[in-house]
C-alpha cells in the first residue's frame, strides 16, 4: 500500500463505503440527497441516469429503423412515422444521451473529484440544470403522443420543412415540442457549461496548477467553452424558427413558397441563414461531446498503462487548437447548399486542416503505451477500442471534409457510419470506459469485470460493423433518410448490405443489456472497492470510495504534482499519486 | 445577467408555444338543436340546370405520369388532365352546385353511408365530391403504389398521410362548411380531388353534360352558387315553389 | 471485502493476443471491405473522373494511415502487456523526452496538411472547378424545377428562352411550374414531369429552384450533387459521357416522399435528343 505519511488524508483503512467525512454538512432528507440535491456527485448520477433512460427510448427507435430498412415490405411503419423516427433518434441521442450523460453526467462528477474541489462553483445553479433539462426530456417524449406525431425533419430541423405544417405532418406541434424541448437542453447545458467553467478556473485545490490537471478536465474545460459560445446561435436559431412557425416571421423563408397551389405570405428570409446558424453549433457540438471521450481514454490508458499520457502539453496544445479550429468550419456541413464555391472551398481547407492535430491526439493516446505495463482491465478495453475506433472513423472524415469528394458523400450513408463512428461509438466507448473505471467512486464498489468484458465485445464488434459497412454502403451510393431504399436501382447494391447491419445492430442493442445489468447488480453487489482499487496517481482517489459528501477529508487536498506520475524517474515506488508529500 | 436573459428566453419560447397552432377541434355533427328538417314530395321544389363554359375550350393536357412508371403501366392509353372537361357545345363537368344562402339554422338528417374517395389508376375517383359536415369520409387506395393523401383545408383541420397501395383505408371527418377544400397527392403532383363540404344535403356536382339537379328544396328563397376548380364561383338567386322546377344555368369563361 | 485487482497479478494478461487479435481482424476486415464492397456505381461523366481519383488518392493515403495506426497499436498491446514483475527495466523509460514528444508531434501535423491539404487543394481542385466553374458556352441548358415530390423538367422550347414563371401561377394539375401565359418567350417552353434528355458528350447546365422545401439534385453516376433552396437559383453543371438512363434522386430530405422522388435522365445522341424534344406538347 502506498504511504500517506504527513497528509492528513484517509487511510485506506478508515476509508470505506461507511466513512462519510463530512456527514454533519450532508442533507439528510431522502427529497434534498438523491432529488433535489446540489451535490456533484449525485447530480452527475442523475445525469446519467436520465441519459440511461432517453438511451432506452433512443435505442428502441434505431431497432425500429434498422428493421424497417432490412424488412421494408412489411411496411411496420408509414413513411412519416419513418422520418420522425429518424428524427427523434438522432436528436435523442446526441443531445439527451450522449450529451447528457458523458458532458453533464461526468462533467459534473469528474471535474471537482479530479482538480481537488469539494463541489462545483455554483452548487445550486448546478441542481437548476438538471432540473430544467428533465422537462426537457419530457417534452421531448412528449412529442410522439401528440397529433401529427413526433418533429420529422430530421436532427437538423431545416425550415421550410420544419418551419410549415404543410411540408410535413410532424411540422405540427411536434416540431414545436421539439424546439422547446432543444431551448431547455440549452440553457440546462449553458449553465452548465458556465459552471464547469467558473468551477476549473477557481475552484482547484492548492497546487493544482492548469498543468497539473488530468487531461479529462482539459477536454472537458474546452468542450464547455465551445459550447457556451457554439450553442448561442442555435438558440438564436430555434427562436427565429418558432417566430416562422407562429409568429408570422420570415427569417428563413423566402417569397414564392407554394404549398397546395397557395402561395404562402412569408417573404424576404432565406433557408440557408438556418443551417449557417444550426452547423456554427452543430459542428462545435462534435468536438464537445468527442473531446471528453478522449479525455477518458487518456486517463485510463495513463492508469492502466502505468506510465504518464504521451505528449501531455502537447495534448493540451492540440486540443485548444482543435477547439478553435472546430469554429470556423461549419461550413464543411453545406458544400452542396448552394453556398458559394469559394467559400466551400475555404471550409475544405480549414476543415481538413484539423486532421493534423486530431492525429496528434492520436498518435499521443497511442505512444502512451509505449513502454508501458498495460494492465488489460474492462475500462482499459473500452480506451484501447476508443483508439481503434478513432483511427477508422477520423479516417472517415477525410472523405467528407474534402470539397471534392463531399459532392459524392453528401448525405449518403458514409455520412451515416462516419458520425456514427465518432460520436456515437467514440463518445459511448468513452462513457462506458469511465463508468467502469470510476464506478468505486459512485457507488464504492467495482463493476463486474467477466460482464464487462462480455459488453465491450457486444459493443465494438457490432457497433464497428455496422457502421463500417454503412461507410460501404455509401460508397455504392445509397442515400440517407429514405424509408425505403427499393425504388432506385442504383441502390441495390447497397441495400444487400441493410440486413446483415440490422443483424449486428441488434447484437449491438443487446449488448447494452449486459452494461445495464452490470451497472445495476454491481451498484448493490459489486465487490467492495478501497478508495483507490486501480492504484491510480490523480486526486480523485485520494477519497473514500464512494466519495463522501464534501468529496475529501476534513484537510483541504493539496496537488504536489502532476496527475500521472506512474513509474516516477526518481524514485523507487511504482507510482506517485499526486496528493502524497 | 445571464440567467435573467435564460429566463426571458423561456419565457418566449413557451409564450409562442400558446399561440394557436394546435387546433383543438371536435369531430361529428353539430348538436340537434332546432328542428331537424325532413321535406317529403308535394312540399318541395327542386332545382335543375346546366354548367356552361364560353369560349374556347382549353386543351385537356395529356397527363405526365413519366415519374412513376408503376402509375404509367395502368394506363393502357394516355390519362387526360381533368380539371377542365368541357362537352362539344360547351358543357362543362365537375362543378360544384350547391345553396349557399336560405338554409341557416336548419338542421338535416346525416346519410348513413359515408362518402367515398378512391385512387385508381393514379387519379382521384370522383375529381369533386360532395358531402356533409359529420360526414364521414372514406379514402381508400385501389393503386399498387404508394399515395399521400394531403389536404389543404383551410377551414376544417388539414391533414396528410402516407397510404400503402392495397392498403387500409384511411377516414376523415370535417366539422365545417368548406367549399372546394383541395386534397392531393404529393407523391403523384397531377392528382387533385376537390372536395365540397356543406351543411345539408342540397349540392351537386354537374356531370359531363354539365347537368345538375338538387330536389327536394323547401319553397323559399335562397342563393345558389357554382364553383369551378379553375374558373370560380358564380352565384344566383332563386325562387322555389311546391312542386316547382327552377331551371337556371351558370356560364363561366377564362379569366 | 476489499480488493485491489491491481495488487495482484496484473489484470488478464491473456487480454494482449486476444485484443491484437481484434485490432488486425479489424485492420483486414475494415480494409478489404472497402476493396471488394466499396464499389462506386459505373462512371458516366467527364468531371466525375476527378472525384473518382481524389477518392482513390484517400482510399490510398488513408488506408495506409490506417493500417499503420492499427498496426502500431497491435504492437504496442502485445509489447507493452503488464508482467508480473513490478518494472521490466529492459524496455526502458517510459518517459519520453520532450523532444521526442514534439518530434512525434510535428510528423503527424506534416503528414496530413501534405495528405489532406494535398487532397483538397491538388488532387481534389480540378473536379472542383470542373464543377463550379464557367459552364462551357455550347451547354444544353435545362431547368429543374423541384417539389414534393417531383423532378419538373423545363426546356426553353425552340427559341432558347426560359419563359417567365411566377409562384401564384402554379396549379398542380395544368401548370405546375407555374409559366406565364403571357409571355410570349414561355408558349413554347417545354415542361415534364422527371423525364430529362440530355445529348451525350456535351455540356449540360441545370439550372436549380424549388417551389416548397430543400430538395437535392443528384445523380450517382454523374457524381453530382446540389442542393435546390426555395428562392434561390442555383446551378449545377456536368458532361454525362455515356449514353443510357440514369435515375435522378432526392439527396436532402424533403418530407414524407423523400424517398420516392425520382426522376429519369435519358443521355442520348444530339439528335435523339432534338426528336424527342420536338414530340413534346407545348406549354400553351
Amino acid at each position: 500500500m502506498v504511504e500517506r505519511a504527513g497528509t492528513g488524508v484517509l487511510t485506506a483503512e478508515r476509508a470505506g463505503p461507511t466513512a462519510r467525512v463530512e456527514e454533519h454538512h450532508a442533507p439528510r432528507s431522502f427529497l434534498g440527497r438523491y432529488v433535489f440535491s446540489t451535490d456533484h456527485k449525485v447530480i452527475g448520477l442523475q445525469y446519467l441516469l436520465t441519459a440511461m433512460l432517453m438511451a432506452l427510448v433512443g435505442g428502441a427507435l434505431a431497432v425500429m429503423i434498422r428493421y424497417q430498412l432490412a424488412w421494408p415490405e412489411k411496411t411496420v411503419v408509414t413513411p412519416e412515422t419513418y422520418l420522425a423516427l429518424v428524427t427523434m433518434h438522432g436528436t435523442i441521442m446526441v443531445f439527451f444521451v450522449v450529451s447528457l450523460a458523458l458532458v453533464s453526467g461526468f462533467g459534473n462528477f469528474l471535474i471537482p473529484l479530479h482538480i481537488g474541489a469539494r463541489d462545483m462553483a455554483y452548487p445550486f445553479l448546478n441542481m437548476l440544470s438538471f432540473w430544467t433539462v428533465v422537462p426537457g426530456c419530457l417534452l421531448m417524449l412528449a412529442a410522439f403522443f401528440v397529433e401529427g406525431g413526433a418533429a420529422a425533419a430530421g436532427w437538423t430541423a431545416y425550415p421550410p420543412l420544419s418551419a410549415l405544417k404543410e411540408a410535413v405532418p410532424g411540422s405540427g406541434l411536434g416540431q414545436t415540442l421539439w424546439l422547446l424541448a432543444m431551448a431547455l437542453f440549452i440553457a440546462s447545458f449553458t449553465m452548465g457549461g458556465l459552471n464547469y467553467i467558473t468551477t476549473i478556473l477557481n475552484c482547484r485545490a492548492k497546487g493544482m496548477t492548469l498543468m497539473r490537471m488530468p487531461l479529462t478536465v482539459w477536454m472537458f474545460f474546452v468542450s464547455a467553452v465551445l459550447g457556451v459560445l457554439a450553442f448561442p446561435p442555435l438558440t438564436a436559431a430555434a427562436l427565429m424558427l418558432l417566430g416562422d412557425r407562429h409568429l408570422g416571421t420570415s427569417f428563413f423563408l423566402p417569397g414564392g413558397l407554394v404549398f397546395g397551389e397557395e402561395v404562402l405570405a412569408h417573404e424576404g428570409g432565406t433557408p440557408l441563414l438556418f443551417q449557417h446558424l444550426f452547423w456554427f453549433l452543430g459542428h462545435p457540438e462534435v468536438y464537445v461531446i468527442v473531446l471528453p471521450a478522449i479525455g477518458i481514454a487518456f486517463d485510463v490508458i495513463a492508469t492502466h498503462a502505468r506510465r504518464p499520457p504521451f505528449g501531455y502539453r502537447i495534448s493540451v496544445y492540440a486540443t485548444l487548437l482543435i477547439a478553435f479550429l472546430s469554429m470556423i468550419v461549419w461550413g464543411h456541413h453545406m458544400y452542396v447548399s448552394g453556398m458559394n464555391p469559394l467559400v466551400g472551398e475555404y471550409f475544405s481547407i480549414a476543415t481538413v486542416s484539423i486532421t493534423a492535430p486530431f492525429s496528434v491526439l492520436g498518435i499521443n493516446l497511442i505512444g502512451s503505451l509505449w513502454r508501458g505495463q498495460i494492465r488489460f482491465t474492462t475500462p482499459m478495453y473500452f480506451a484501447l477500442g476508443i483508439i481503434s475506433v478513432i483511427g477508422t472513423g477520423g479516417l472517415g472524415g477525410l472523405y467528407l471534409g474534402t470539397s471534392t469528394t463531399d459532392v459524392y458523400f453528401h448525405d449518403s450513408y458514409f455520412v451515416v457510419g462516419h458520425f456514427h463512428l465518432m460520436i456515437g461509438v467514440v463518445t459511448l466507448m468513452g462513457t462506458f470506459a469511465g463508468c467502469y473505471q470510476w464506478f468505486p467512486k459512485m457507488f464504492g464498489r467495482l463493476m463486474n469485470e467477466r460482464l464487462g468484458k462480455l459488453h465491450f465485445w457486444l459493443t465494438f464488434v457490432p457497433m464497428m460493423a455496422v457502421f463500417v459497412l454503412m461507410h460501404y454502403q455509401g460508397l455504392s451510393g445509397m442515400l440517407r433518410r429514405y424509408y425505403d431504399h427499393s425504388l432506385f436501382e442504383f441502390q441495390t447494391a447497397g441495400r444487400a448490405l441493410n440486413k446483415p447491419i440490422t443483424y449486428f445492430a441488434l447484437l449491438a442493442v443487446g449488448g447494452q443489456l449486459v452494461f445495464l445489468v452490470n451497472f445495476f447488480w454491481s451498484a448493490r453487489r459489486g465487490v467492495r472497492a478501497s478508495e483507490n482499487p486501480w492504484e491510480g496517481a490523480s486526486m480523485e482517489w485520494n477519497t473514500a470510495s464512494p466519495a463522501p459528501h464534501g468529496n475529501f477529508g476534513p484537510e483541504d487536498p493539496v496537488a504536489r504534482r502532476g496527475p500521472y506520475e506512474y513509474a516516477p524517474q526518481d524514485s523507487h515506488q511504482e507510482y506517485l499519486p499526486q496528493w502524497t508529500a | 445577467m445571464k440567467l435573467v436573459l435564460g429566463t426571458l428566453t423561456l419565457c418566449a419560447f413557451f409564450g409562442s408555444a400558446l399561440s394557436p397552432t394546435s387546433p383543438t377541434t371536435s369531430f361529428g355533427p353539430a348538436p340537434a338543436s332546432g328542428a331537424l328538417v325532413t321535406a317529403s314530395p308535394g312540399e318541395v321544389g327542386s332545382v335543375k340546370g346546366k354548367a356552361l363554359f364560353q369560349g374556347e375550350a382549353p386543351r385537356r393536357r395529356k397527363v405526365d405520369m413519366g415519374s412513376d412508371p408503376a402509375c404509367h403501366a395502368l394506363h393502357a392509353e394516355d390519362a387526360r388532365d381533368e380539371s377542365v372537361i368541357v362537352g362539344e357545345k360547351g358543357e362543362l363537368a365537375n362543378v360544384f352546385v350547391w345553396v349557399s344562402k336560405g338554409l341557416e339554422g336548419k338542421e338535416f338528417a346525416l346519410p348513413t353511408t359515408p362518402a367515398e374517395l378512391d385512387q385508381k389508376g393514379c387519379t382521384y375517383v370522383p375529381h369533386v365530391l360532395g358531402m356533409r359536415v359529420g360526414q364521414k369520409l372514406v379514402i381508400k387506395n385501389a393503386d399498387p403504389v404508394t399515395h399521400n393523401v394531403h389536404s389543404f383545408a383551410k377551414k376544417n383541420k388539414a391533414f396528410n398521410q402516407s397510404q400503402q397501395g392495397g392498403g387500409k383505408s384511411l377516414e376523415q371527418v370535417f366539422d365545417k362548411e368548406e367549399v372546394l377544400m383541395q386534397v392531393k397527392c404529393d407523391i403523384h403532383g397531377w392528382m387533385s380531388t376537390y372536395v365540397g363540404v356543406v351543411a345539408h344535403p342540397y349540392f351537386a356536382v354537374t356531370k359531363a353534360d354539365g347537368a345538375f339537379e338538387i330536389p327536394g328544396l323547401a319553397p323559399g328563397e335562397y342563393t345558389l352558387s357554382a364553383k369551378h376548380e379553375v374558373f370560380g364561383t358564380q352565384k344566383t338567386a332563386i325562387t322555389v315553389k311546391v312542386d316547382g322546377v327552377v331551371e337556371t344555368a351558370f356560364t363561366f369563361a377564362e379569366e | 471485502m476489499t480488493v485491489h485487482p491491481s495488487s495482484a497479478a496484473p489484470a488478464g494478461r491473456g487480454s494482449a493476443p486476444l485484443l491484437a487479435g481484434l485490432f488486425v481482424a479489424t485492420a483486414v476486415l475494415v480494409a478489404y471491405g472497402f476493396w471488394s464492397l466499396g464499389g462506386l456505381p459505373e462512371l458516366a461523366s467527364r468531371h466525375g473522373v476527378s472525384i473518382d481519383a481524389t477518392i482513390t488518392y484517400l482510399f490510398v493515403t488513408t488506408g495506409i494511415l490506417f493500417l499503420l495506426g492499427h498496426g502500431v497499436l497491435t504492437l504496442f498491446v502485445l509489447r507493452y502487456a503488464g508482467s508480473a514483475e513490478r518494472a521490466a527495466p529492459e524496455r526502458g523509460s517510459p518517459h519520453a523526452s520532450s523532444k521526442l514528444e514534439w518530434r512525434w508531434a510535428l510528423v503527424p501535423v506534416l503528414v496530413m496538411c501534405v495528405i489532406a491539404e494535398g487532397g483538397v487543394l491538388i488532387v481534389g481542385m480540378p473536379a472542383f472547378a470542373q464543377l463550379y466553374g464557367e459552364a462551357p458556352p455550347d451547354s444544353f441548358v435545362v431547368e429543374v424545377v423541384g417539389k414534393q415530390f417531383e423532378w419538373l423538367v423545363h426546356y426553353p422550347g425552340p427559341d432558347g428562352v426560359f419563359g417567365r414563371s411566377e409562384a401564384k401561377l402554379v396549379n398542380d394539375a395544368r401548370n405546375p411550374i407555374g409559366l406565364d401565359k403571357k409571355d410570349p418567350a414561355a408558349k413554347d417552353d417545354i415542361y415534364t414531369r422527371g423525364q430529362m434528355h440530355l445529348p451525350v458528350g456535351r455540356g449540360a447546365l441545370i439550372r436549380l429552384r424549388a417551389l416548397d422545401v430543400l430538395h437535392s439534385f443528384t445523380v450517382p453516376q454523374f457524381r453530382v450533387k446540389q442542393d435546390l433552396i426555395p428562392g434561390f437559383l442555383g446551378r449545377t453543371q456536368f458532361e454525362p459521357t455515356r449514353t443510357g438512363q440514369y435515375e435522378l434522386a432526392c439527396a436532402e430530405l424533403c418530407g414524407l416522399g423523400h424517398y420516392r422522388m425520382r426522376g429519369f435522365i435519358t443521355v442520348e445522341s444530339q439528335e435523339e435528343v432534338d426528336q424527342w424534344l420536338s414530340e413534346q406538347e407545348p406549354a400553351f
